[in-house]
């Protein structure tokens, strides 16, 4: 089993005609990931390699049955692109789009609200399920299918990291999910948390976080509440100066407030097991999750 | 981004957003003249920098004549002005604001920022003006009203209301408050903002309101949209080595520390910097050089980093996907080649081609320490630095 996506995951790309949208195309469909069709406005009846592309996402949902989307629309289209997907009737759109203003997501996830439909990201690696469907731009083999762990996270290569730390020590995955860099997304860590918590083939679950908003501070107190499968917890940024954007959007200290320090603290008290160095989280998750 | 307070007030002149009289100065005669044009004494002088505090550090003060505008003007034109947000050697201070001395009633704080939790747009207020907003919502949280707007909605007569009733606003100045407030607002979301900020903003004796002092942050990510916020960029304001970095799309941040660091992608960044700290060394710069780097940008980020002349070792840290490691360890050599190491260099490499790119590096001929993992590599880099 898995969470939101597995190998009957119906993937549509939205800027399927674009650099990157071409590249990574080709690399979902490599892994197994069965792209049924691309949007790019202007191109329809054309096909990239085998995928059929259309204008709109209401058509290619139409003719194609698709009902998940990843978005490599530029920053100043992509909150367009991601409302036309909810629209249609996407019931999951990955928008792996970085530097998408903060208005224009915001705008976005009111738009979103009470719609059956979720939004992964922006700024995000994407979600994979390994040996069944990536739709991403994570590496597919450092991977292991098969499970038991869950992982979510923030961050991209950072994630790539922890994981490759998992397959090392023969640690598998049922889904990988990064929620996005910046400060407004859609999914968050506690609906991740709920799903693998809900997720039979899931037994425990990393969450990798960083500075900047209290989104880990949230999910802390929900996993003392609501999970009761072992979670390890890793915070990114403790030596960033406050005030300044450590890359992604959304890492940021304001004032007092999303300190790395703090963060650590609240998943302490909630009863998390947090790794302090990242060079031994596989070691630590083989403890924990007892392998 | 962020402006100066001249240029914000600027911005509020454009929004019919009420401000004293004023204007900026670049010299001790250019101050002196609009002190005169003001039409009456006493008239504030304020150090136009990136930084509060100012007040505090002796960047504001009153000059009741022409003679006590030269000498005051005089004082903080050209000083290092040093307050709790700039770095300890203060700011260099090439302008200054000059307006008139106004007959102040009462000072509020005011202030407009996006709320990412909610995703909404949270107007914050409080009778208690001019003082650290952080430590009065610490405090007397009782005294901080926010409104939270739905963005697609937008500012309702009511928001402003709730705003006003909560500042208990004497009846003649509620429409003057109201009409300020959504004009800000409107300000605020026609720019893109991801701070706008009046501390304080006054009642005068004569019941009028006004924005003393003015505060304008922009969204970066959405400066494509408002080109006309790019000129009010002030280079003296940033980092030298931050602003070559910004000419490559690198994400560079300067540090205090030693050690040099090139990463891709920003979340490994950090962690790195704190693997680092954990070794006992200490990060001289975040650089994320992304996941599309290529050679050129990692010869650039190589040059910015040797620039910084604290750097006594270099950790390079790369988890090759669709970036491989080979491709890396190729850039990594020709940069090092054109730039030429002065310093060691230490290389911790994993992912897609980890085994070519290992290899490409030990062939290189180059002084480089490979790192087995992570902890090698922070406790290698570490003790290069401490000798």
């Amino acid at each position: 089993m898995s969470i939101f996506v597995d190998k009957n995951t119906r993937l549509l790309v939205q800027g399927i005609t674009g650099k990157e949208g071409q590249f990574h195309t080709r690399q979902c469909v490599a892994y197994g990931t069965q792209v049924v069709a691309g949007v790019t406005p202007g191109k329809a009846g054309q096909k990239m390699d085998n995928v059929p592309v259309f204008h709109t996402v209401k058509d290619a949902v139409k003719a194609t049955g698709a009902n998940c989307s990843m978005i490599f629309v530029p920053p100043p289209f992509a909150a367009d692109a991601i409302m036309e997907a909810a629209d249609a009737g996407v019931a999951l759109i990955v928008a792996i789009t970085e530097g998408i203003p903060v208005m224009d997501m915001m705008r976005v996830k009111n738009f979103l609200a009470g719609k059956p439909c979720r939004l992964i990201g922006p700024n995000c690696p994407g979600i994979i399920t390994p040996g069944e469907c990536k739709i991403g731009i994570m590496p597919g083999p450092i991977h292991q299918p098969g499970g038991p762990i869950g992982v979510v996270s923030r961050s991209g290569t950072l994630t790539y990291e922890v994981v490759h730390q998992l397959t090392r020590q023969g640690i598998g995955q049922t889904t990988c999910i990064g929620i996005g860099g910046d400060p407004v997304n859609g999914t968050n860590f506690i609906d991740c948390l709920d799903a693998f918590q809900k997720d039979a083939d899931t037994s425990g679950i990393v969450m990798v976080g960083e500075i900047g908003g209290t989104a880990e501070e949230e999910a802390a107190e929900f996993i003392q509440k609501y999970v009761t499968k072992p979670v390890i917890g890793f915070i990114a940024g403790l030596t960033a100066p406050p005030g300044r954007r450590m890359g992604h959007a959304g890492a940021i200290i304001s004032g007092s407030s999303g300190t790395g320090q703090g963060k650590i603290a609240a998943m302490k008290s909630c009863g998390i097991a947090v790794c302090e160095d990242l060079g031994t989280l596989g070691e630590l998750c083989a403890k924990v999750f007892g392998k | 981004m962020k402006i100066h307070e001249y240029q914000a007030k600027e911005l509020f002149k454009k929004y019919s957003i009420p401000i004293p009289e004023g204007g900026v100065a670049f010299n001790i005669s250019e101050a002196q003249g609009v002190a005169e044009k003001l039409g009456g004494y006493p008239v504030v002088v304020k150090a136009q920098i990136h930084a509060g505090g100012r007040g505090k550090g002796g960047g504001v003060k009153l000059a009741g004549s022409q003679g006590e505008v030269k000498t005051v003007a005089g004082q903080i034109l050209g000083m290092n002005l040093i307050t709790h947000q700039t770095s300890p050697e203060g700011r260099l201070v090439k302008k200054v604001l000059v307006e008139q001395g106004l007959n102040i009633q009462k000072e509020l704080y005011l202030s407009i920022i996006p709320d990412r939790a909610t995703a909404t747009v949270v107007i914050i207020a409080s009778e208690a003006g001019g003082m650290d907003i952080e430590a009065v919502a610490e405090k007397t949280p009782e005294k901080i009203i926010k409104v939270y707007i739905n963005p697609l909605v937008g500012i309702q007569p009511y928001h402003c209301r709730e705003v006003a009733y909560g500042l208990n606003l004497v009846p003649e100045t509620i429409k003057p408050f109201t009409a300020l407030l959504s004009r800000l607002y409107a300000l605020f979301v026609d720019y893109d903002c991801s701070l706008v900020e009046i501390n304080p903003l006054v009642i005068t004796a004569e019941q009028t309101v006004i924005a003393l002092d003015g505060k304008v942050n922009f969204d970066d990510s959405a400066l494509f949209r408002h080109k006309d916020i790019l000129a009010y960029r002030d280079l003296d304001e940033e980092n030298p080595l931050e602003i070559e970095a910004s000419k490559y799309n690198l994400n560079y941040i300067a540090l205090d520390g030693n050690v040099g660091n090139m990463v891709n992608g920003a979340g490994l960044a950090m962690a790195t910097m704190d693997i680092i700290k954990q070794a006992g060394a200490s990060p001289a710069n975040f650089l994320d050089v992304g996941g599309g780097a290529n050679a050129e940008m990692v010869e650039n980020g190589f040059r910015i980093i040797l620039s910084d002349k604290n750097v006594k070792g270099i950790l390079i840290n790369i988890f090759g996907g669709i970036l491989r490691c080979d491709i890396l360890a190729e850039g990594v050599v020709q940069a090092a080649k054109k730039t030429g190491i002065t310093v060691p260099v230490v290389v911790r490499m994993e992912g897609t081609n980890v085994e070519e790119g290992r290899r490409i590096l030990r062939e290189s001929g180059l002084n480089l320490t490979t790192a087995v993992d992570l902890k090698d590599a922070a406790l290698k880099v570490a003790a290069i630095v401490k000798g």
